[in-house]
């Protein structure tokens, strides 16, 4: 019973990672490919807050600040360089995380931090807890994507220069964008600090932010409930086959090619297209 | 931005002063002053590669002048955005139409009535029903003539269908002042004369309308006054019949009656950016 919770707590933390990515890449249109590091500016918060003593539930909020202020400044780079340039400095950003954190002797450098005190809840209840987290974040996606913010992030993803021309201050909602899936990241990082009760710059290194970005293509960039299934899936697929836990990033990097490849629009666009197909035939019967 | 108070003044709504464009080497724009009373339809013409759209830009700020001001109420523009510039009562409907695909015609035209909702991020996370919008923007195809197109995709839609989108999204935005990149081009002639039409009431509704146009025709039909630009410089201004008599006029738009030199710019088409 005890691993079927901790895997569980595990795919919820996947979930809410892969969430907080999609309202910068699915949402609106901005694509990032060093996400991991704000999961790891959280995570190394919460560590460092906790073995200082401050209590679980005051430790989310403040990494969800950190996360959300460093990646308003990393947000910064989407308003002077777009799409693939995008890309490569945000990877970037990525690696200078993994660097700094290697080499600070109070980060823990290259053993990481261990020994992370608990959250003072049995597994059961930080599962739940954990799973609390990803549905209220779900519900905040859907939310957002039914709000005249989500109105906007759509057309910046499609188009950002005509949102200027309609009067929309794009860069203030890319900023917003970045501002809440870091803070989001943020959020999950801590949450993964308490759960694994060890945190290491390879936790947070180029694989973890492929992985994710992997799971939203497959889901379907921009679907909540595709990139919800899809980070599921993919998040428990290593535990029940152990390879892949050598091979991930061969796994991962594969998948996300195959998909953007042969099906752009993810799981949720088959579904959608399936569904579609049933519903013209079922109407010209 | 339409509930700004009408000022009896006799302020120009526009004013253009000594605008000076400069691409690298090429003199875009040479010293160009107008200003668009309120009330007014001002047909921007001249031939292909006049400078026609590069004006329109440095209005609208895509393109910054080397030289000179433009005013929007008597208040300078100089270095502001092009989103603050529409905030302050501007719109553009561009001339090559971009419609956002994965959203319907009347959620294009919602999209931009949204403008008071979407002025910064936290009102727009605030703010979920859309009804007022979609009635805005049922009206506004109506205006334009497209209310059956409502619900289609505009990546389905011919050119005809588009032109009226990209009118009505501007107009989406109850602007003071709004600028027509050739929203006739590439329409056939009764389409054309239709939406010349439409935007000959809109003028007369209130809205200002500065218009950059090919088809003469329907200039000379519904503008009330007319600048001529010709090589980056301003060659005439004035009551369209009066503006089109002048020599200079034909000789730089008609290319007759000014020496061959003229001739081998004619036949060129498309953009005259």
């Amino acid at each position: 019973m005890n691993y079927e919770i901790s895997l569980m707590t595990t795919m919820a933390i996947s979930v809410l990672f892969a969430l907080s990515l999609n309202l910068i890449t699915g949402f609106c249109g901005q694509i990032s490919l060093g996400h991991a590091a704000f999961l790891g500016v959280g995570a190394y918060l919460a560590a460092m807050l906790a073995k200082a003593g401050v209590p679980f539930l005051a430790t989310l909020p403040l990494a969800m600040l950190l996360a959300g202020a460093v990646g308003t400044v990393v947000g910064l780079t989407s308003l002077r360089v777009r799409a693939d340039f995008l890309a490569i400095t945000t990877m970037g950003v990525g690696f200078l995380f993994v660097g700094i954190v290697r080499q600070r002797e109070w980060l823990g450098g290259e053993l990481g931090i261990a020994g992370i005190t608990g959250s003072n809840m049995s597994k059961l209840g930080f599962m739940l807890f954990t799973v609390l987290c990803a549905i209220l974040v779900m519900a905040l996606c859907v939310y957002l994507r039914r709000s005249w913010m989500g109105r906007v992030f759509n057309g910046i993803a499609e188009d950002e220069d005509t949102m200027r021309v309609l009067g929309i201050n794009v860069p203030r909602y890319k900023l917003a964008a970045f501002a809440i899936g870091t803070a989001l990241a943020g959020l999950t990082g801590a949450l993964y600090a308490y759960h694994f009760q060890y945190i290491g710059p390879d936790s947070f290194g180029f694989v973890e932010s492929i992985t994710v970005l992997s799971m939203v293509v497959v889901g379907g960039i921009g679907s909540v409930v595709g990139v919800t299934v899809a980070a599921a899936l993919l998040s428990a697929l290593p535990a029940w086959f152990q390879f892949i836990g050598d091979y991930k990033l061969l796994v991962y990097g594969s998948l996300l090619f195959l998909m953007i490849r042969f099906v752009p629009d993810g799981m949720a666009g088959l579904v959608r297209r399936h569904l579609f197909k049933r519903r013209a035939e079922g109407g010209s019967k | 931005m339409s509930a700004m108070a009408i000022s009896p003044t006799a302020m120009p709504l526009l004013e253009v002063d000594k605008v000076t464009v400069r691409f690298g080497g090429v003199l875009a724009i040479d010293d160009v002053s107008f200003t668009v009373e309120r009330g007014d339809l001002l047909g921007l013409i001249g031939p292909n590669g006049a400078g026609k759209t590069t004006m329109l830009r440095a209005i609208t700020g895509v393109v910054q002048p080397e030289r000179g001001s433009v005013r929007l109420s008597g208040r300078p523009l100089d270095g502001m955005s092009i989103e603050r510039r529409i905030r302050l009562g501007m719109a553009l409907s561009q001339q090559l139409v971009k419609p956002f695909r994965d959203i319907t015609v009347a959620d294009n035209v919602a999209l931009a009535a949204g403008y008071r909702k979407t002025l910064s991020p936290l009102r727009a996370l605030l703010s979920l029903s859309r009804s007022e919008e979609l009635r805005v923007a049922g009206e506004l195809l109506e205006r334009v003539g497209i209310a059956r197109h409502g619900e289609d995709n505009p990546a389905v839609m011919p050119l005809g269908v588009l032109k009226r989108l990209e009118v009505a999204r501007a107009l989406a935005l109850q602007p003071l002042l709004l600028l027509l990149d050739e929203p006739l081009a590439g329409l056939n002639s009764q389409e054309a004369e239709s939406l010349a039409t439409t935007i000959s009431d809109i003028n007369a509704q209130g809205v200002t309308i500065v218009l950059i146009e090919h088809n003469l025709g329907e200039v000379l039909r519904i503008c009330k006054r007319l600048v001529v630009l010709d090589n980056g410089r301003k060659i005439a201004e004035g009551e369209p019949k009066s503006v089109m008599h002048l020599e200079t006029v034909r000789a730089a738009y008609l290319g007759n009656g000014a020496g061959d030199e003229r001739h081998n710019r004619q036949p060129r088409g498309g953009d005259d950016a």
